[in-house]
C-alpha cells in the first residue's frame, strides 16, 4: 500500500510558500546587509599597525631646583640618608601619598656582591624612606635580560621589596605600550613599558656604577633601557643615540648612582668579584647626566669619555660639568 | 530541452571557464594570458572564502562579495550552486557517472541510498568555523584552515599545482615559464584520491567531505522551492535513486540539504508527474536535519576550537618564526596572513619566475601551501616591477600593491621599499671570500638601484705565490629587498653562497635589523 498525502511537517500550501517566501527574502536581505556592513572593515595589513602613543614620563619635582650630593663609605643605606638629608631631605621630593616607582636595575640574575644589578640595601632603604615620607605605594620594577622572576629573586631585589612593603612590578608582554617619542629617531612605533606606570606619581632611578663595552658606561642613563620591550637589543648600533633619547623619554624625580664598588671590566654583567673596584661612593642626584658624569670619574674616565653625556650635556637634558651645580659631599661619619 | 540537459550544458560551461581562468593565470597580454581575465572569480564567488574570512578578520575583502550571489542563489533555490557551477563537482559527477554507468541498476541505486555518514561534512565545516572563529595571538585573530578542503581552493590548487603543470611538463613547457612546485606531488595526490574516491560512491567527496556543500546545505534549508515526491502517484520503484547525486532520497521523505539539484530524480521518474519541482515542504515529507547529532556538533566545535591554540603552541608565529618562510610582497603580517590565506596558490601559479611556491609541511601544518619564495627553484628571484601576485590573491592574505608601493616611490619614498627579506654572504661557500676566486655574480645582478651588494677590494697572493685582485661581496641591509635574484644567480648551485632569510621583512616590524631612520 502506498501510504496518503501529505507526509510529515506542513502542507505546501499558498500561506506556508508566501511564509517560505518572506523567510527566504529576509535571508538574503540579512546577508546582503552584512556584507555590506563588513565590506573592507578592516583592510589587509590593518590588525599589524599600532596607535603610537607619546611614551614620556616626566616626574621631575622642578621646584626643588637642581640638586646632587655626593656621599662616601661602604654603608650603602647611610651614605643614601646622608646624601639625602644634603639635598633638603627626601621630603623635597617625595610627599603625602605619592605613589613612587622604583626603576632598579636587575638585568641580570646573579648575586648582589658581584655588582651587577642594584645592590637591595639600596632598595629596602629607599622604600623605607619613600614611606616614611608619606608615600602611599612603592613598586619596583625593571624588564631584565635574563628571566624576570630570577632576576628579582637571585639579585635580594624582591626579598629586599617585600621586606620594606613595596610591591614588585614582573613585566608581562601585554605591560608594553608602542610609543614614538616626539623628537625621536630611534623610539618610534616602540613598545615601551606602560601598565606599571598607572597611577605613578614619582620616578627614581637607581643603578650601579659598571663599565660597559659597547657604551663606556652603564649608569643611570643606561639604567632606563630597561623600560624599553621588543627587540630592543638592535639599539646596540646606536648606542649613544638610544640613551640620549632614553634621557629624552624620561625626566625622573630622582637618581641615585651605586659607586660603594664599581664594575671596572667585563661589564656590564661582570661575573667575578675581581671585576669590581671598592670606589666607595653614593650618588644621588635630580640630573642623571650630573650623576652619570660624576660616576664615570669612579671609572677613571670624565664624560668627554662617554658621547652620549656629552651630547645630552649640548641638548640641554641635563649637566654634564657636574661640579658647576656645587654637589654636597658628604663624607663618611665615624660611627 | 530537457532540464537535465541544461544542467549539463551550465556544469560544461562553467568547468571549462574554471580552467579556461587557471590556464589565463599567466603574466601577460596575449589572449590566452591574464590581461584583464577575472581569474579569481571561482574563489570570489565562494561563500565558505567569504564567511571564512570574515570569522578570522572582522572583515570581507571587497570581491568576496560575488559569495553573496551564490547565498542568494541558495537561499532561493537550494544547492545549486553544486550541482550546475561547481567545477569541482562536476568532475566528481562527470567521473562518478564514468565509473558506475555499466554497473547492475541494483548497486547504482544503493550507491545512492542516503548513509548517515553524509553527516560528516556538517562536522567538518563546524571544525573549520570554530577554527576561524576562536581569537589566538597578539592580533587576537583566528586561522582560516577552510582552504584545506574547500573545493574551490582545492580544485584551483589541484589545477594549478598539479593538473595544469603536468599538462604543461608534457606540452614542452606551452606557458613559457617553467611550472615547478615543491610539495605539487602531495597536492596531485590528494585530488586524485578524491576524484578516485567516485569509482567506490558517486560524488563521495561532495556527500562526505565537502564543507561548501555542507554550508550551502544549511543557508539552502529555507529555501522555498525543492524537489518533492507525490507519494499517491508514487510506485516505490527506487528508480529516482539511479543517478541522484546527492544522495537525498527524493521519494521522500527528502533531504533537502543533501539535494545538489541535479534534476535527475525528474528525468528517470517512469510514472506520470510524482517527483515535480515546486514549492515546499514536498508532499512527500522532508528531513530538514543535516543528521548531526547534537553531541557530534559540539565535539566537532571543540576540536576545531582545540586544534589552532595547540598548532601555536609551536611558536612559528611568535619567537621562533620561521626566518627561512619568506613572503611574497605585499603579504600582511603572519597572523593576518593566516587569518586571510585559503591556500587557492592563485598567486603561486601567477608568479611569472615560479619563484613563488606552496609551502609543505615544515613551517607547521598552519602554513601548509600557502605561498613562500623558493629561489632556488624559479627562473629568477623575485622580480623588481611585478606585482602579479598581489592582483591575483582573493582574500587579501597579499595586498594588491602599486609599483609605486613596493618600489618605495611616488609618495612611498617616507616608507621606502617593500622589503620581503634579507641576503646573507655564506662566507665559507662565497668564491671570493673563501676560494680566492673572483667572481661578484651576486653584485652584478643586484637589482637595486643603488645596489644593495657592494665589493670590499683586497689584493691576496694565492697559494702558487701570485697575487690576484678579489672583489668580496658585501650587503648593505638599508638597501637589501630580499628579492633573491643574487642567491638565484650565486653559482653555487648546491647551496648558495649568498642566500636570503625573512629578517628586516616591512611586514612585521619586529623582524627589523635596522634602525627605525635608517630604512630608506
Amino acid at each position: 500500500m502506498i501510504p496518503p498525502d501529505p507526509g510529515p511537517g506542513p502542507v505546501a500550501t499558498r500561506r506556508e510558500f508566501f511564509r517560505r517566501g518572506l523567510r527566504a527574502g529576509a535571508a538574503i536581505a540579512a546577508t546582503g546587509g552584512l556584507g555590506a556592513w563588513l565590506w573592507n572593515r578592516h583592510p589587509p595589513g590593518d590588525f599589524g599597525r599600532t596607535q603610537a602613543s607619546d611614551p614620556r614620563k616626566d616626574f621631575a619635582v622642578r621646584a626643588a631646583g637642581p640638586r646632587m650630593a655626593i656621599a662616601t663609605g661602604r654603608d650603602r643605606a647611610a651614605m643614601l640618608r646622608r646624601a639625602l638629608a644634603a639635598m633638603g631631605g627626601i621630603e623635597r621630593f617625595i610627599g603625602r601619598g605619592d605613589r613612587v616607582m622604583l626603576k632598579v636595575n636587575a638585568a641580570f640574575a646573579t648575586p648582589a656582591i658581584l655588582g651587577a644589578t642594584t645592590h637591595p640595601d639600596l632598595v629596602a632603604e629607599l622604600a623605607r624612606l619613600c614611606r616614611a615620607a608619606g608615600a602611599a605605594s612603592v613598586i619596583v620594577t625593571d624588564n631584565p635580560i635574563n628571566s624576570p622572576e630570577s632576576c628579582f629573586e637571585l639579585t635580594g631585589i624582591g626579598a629586599a621589596a617585600r621586606a620594606s612593603g613595596a610591591g614588585l612590578f614582573v613585566p608581562r608582554q601585554g605591560s608594553f605600550r608602542a610609543g614614538t617619542l616626539p623628537g625621536g629617531r630611534l623610539i618610534r612605533d616602540w613598545p615601551v613599558l606602560d601598565e606599571p606606570f598607572a597611577g605613578v606619581t614619582k620616578l627614581i632611578g637607581v643603578a650601579p656604577v659598571k663599565g660597559h663595552q659597547r657604551a663606556g658606561a652603564s649608569m643611570t642613563m643606561k639604567n632606563w633601557y630597561g623600560l624599553l620591550g621588543g627587540r630592543r637589543n638592535q639599539f646596540h648600533q646606536d648606542i649613544d643615540g638610544i640613551i640620549v633619547e632614553l634621557a629624552m623619554l624620561v625626566k625622573p624625580t630622582l637618581v641615585v648612582l651605586d659607586g660603594t664598588d664599581s664594575m671596572m671590566t667585563n661589564g656590564p654583567t661582570g661575573g667575578s668579584l675581581a671585576d669590581l673596584k671598592a670606589t666607595n661612593t653614593l650618588i644621588v642626584a635630580t640630573d642623571p647626566v650630573a650623576a652619570d658624569a660624576c660616576g664615570a670619574t669612579l671609572l677613571g674616565k670624565t664624560f668627554r669619555d662617554l658621547p652620549y653625556l656629552v651630547r645630552a650635556g649640548e641638548m640641554g637634558l641635563g649637566t654634564a660639568d657636574f661640579e658647576s651645580l656645587h654637589p654636597a659631599r658628604v663624607p663618611a661619619q665615624a660611627s | 530541452m530537457r532540464i537535465t540537459t541544461a544542467r549539463r550544458i551550465a556544469q560544461a560551461f562553467f568547468f571549462a571557464l574554471f580552467v579556461w581562468l587557471c590556464v589565463v593565470a599567466t603574466v601577460g597580454t596575449r589572449l590566452w594570458q591574464w590581461r584583464g581575465w577575472p581569474i579569481r572569480w571561482f574563489l570570489e564567488l565562494d561563500p565558505l572564502v567569504a564567511l571564512g574570512t570574515a570569522l578570522t578578520t572582522r572583515s570581507l575583502f571587497p570581491g568576496l562579495f560575488w559569495a553573496f550571489a551564490t547565498i542568494a542563489l541558495t537561499i532561493l533555490l537550494g544547492r545549486v550552486f553544486c550541482g550546475w557551477v561547481c567545477p569541482f563537482g562536476s568532475i566528481h559527477h562527470f567521473v562518478g557517472w564514468l565509473a558506475q554507468r555499466s554497473r547492475p541498476l541494483k548497486r547504482r541505486i544503493e550507491a545512492n541510498r542516503y548513509h548517515r555518514a553524509q553527516a560528516v561534512k556538517y562536522c567538518l565545516l563546524a571544525a573549520l568555523l570554530a577554527a576561524a572563529l576562536l581569537p589566538v595571538g597578539r592580533m587576537m585573530l583566528g586561522s582560516l584552515q577552510t582552504g584545506l578542503l574547500d573545493p574551490i581552493p582545492l580544485v584551483n590548487r589541484s589545477f594549478n599545482l598539479a593538473v595544469l603543470s603536468v599538462a604543461d611538463l608534457a606540452a614542452g613547457n606551452w606557458a613559457g615559464a617553467g611550472r615547478f612546485y615543491s610539495g605539487a606531488g602531495l597536492v596531485g595526490a590528494v585530488f586524485l584520491a578524491l576524484v578516485l574516491l567516485n569509482v567506490a560512491v558517486p560524488r563521495f567527496y561532495c556527500r562526505f567531505i565537502c564543507p561548501l556543500g555542507a554550508l550551502l546545505g544549511v543557508i539552502g534549508r529555507v529555501s522555498p522551492w525543492g524537489i518533492g515526491a507525490r507519494r499517491a502517484k508514487c510506485t516505490e520503484c527506487g528508480v529516482c535513486d539511479l543517478n541522484c547525486a546527492g544522495a537525498c532520497n527524493p521519494m521522500g521523505p527528502i533531504r533537502p540539504s543533501e539535494c545538489l539539484m541535479c534534476m535527475n530524480c525528474l528525468d528517470d521518474c517512469p510514472s506520470v508527474e510524482p517527483i515535480a519541482y515546486g514549492p515546499r515542504p514536498s508532499p512527500a515529507g522532508e528531513i530538514t536535519s543535516p543528521g548531526m547529532s547534537r553531541r557530534d556538533f559540539v565535539i566537532s566545535v571543540a576540536a576545531g576550537l582545540a586544534v589552532v591554540p595547540l598548532a601555536r603552541l609551536g611558536g612559528a608565529t611568535a619567537n621562533d618564526w620561521p626566518a627561512g618562510m619568506i613572503r611574497p610582497p605585499g603579504a600582511v603580517a603572519e597572523e593576518e596572513f593566516l587569518a586571510r590565506c585559503v591556500k587557492c596558490s592563485e598567486c603561486v601559479r601567477v608568479c611569472p619566475t615560479n619563484v613563488l611556491q606552496p609551502a609543505g609541511l615544515s613551517w607547521g601544518w598552519e602554513a601548509l601551501w600557502t605561498p613562500a619564495l623558493n629561489n632556488r627553484i624559479g627562473t629568477s628571484g623575485c622580480q623588481s616591477n611585478c606585482i602579479a601576485c598581489g592582483h591575483a590573491c582573493p582574500t587579501g592574505a597579499i595586498r594588491p600593491l602599486t609599483l609605486d608601493e613596493k618600489l618605495g616611490r611616488g609618495g612611498f619614498e617616507a616608507a621606502g621599499p617593500i622589503r620581503i627579506g634579507l641576503a646573507f654572504v655564506d662566507r665559507g661557500r662565497c668564491l671570493p671570500w673563501a676560494m680566492e676566486r673572483p667572481c661578484i655574480v651576486c653584485e652584478e645582478t643586484c637589482p637595486v638601484s643603488p645596489k644593495a651588494i657592494h665589493l670590499e677590494e683586497v689584493e691576496q697572493t694565492i697559494r702558487e705565490g701570485a697575487t690576484v685582485r678579489l672583489q668580496r661581496p658585501v650587503v648593505d641591509p638599508a638597501r637589501c629587498t630580499g628579492c633573491g635574484v643574487c642567491e638565484h644567480e650565486c653559482p653555487m648551485s648546491g647551496q648558495r653562497a649568498i642566500r636570503v632569510t625573512a629578517d628586516n621583512e616591512t611586514r612585521d616590524r619586529s623582524h627589523a635589523v635596522l634602525l627605525h631612520h635608517e630604512k630608506q
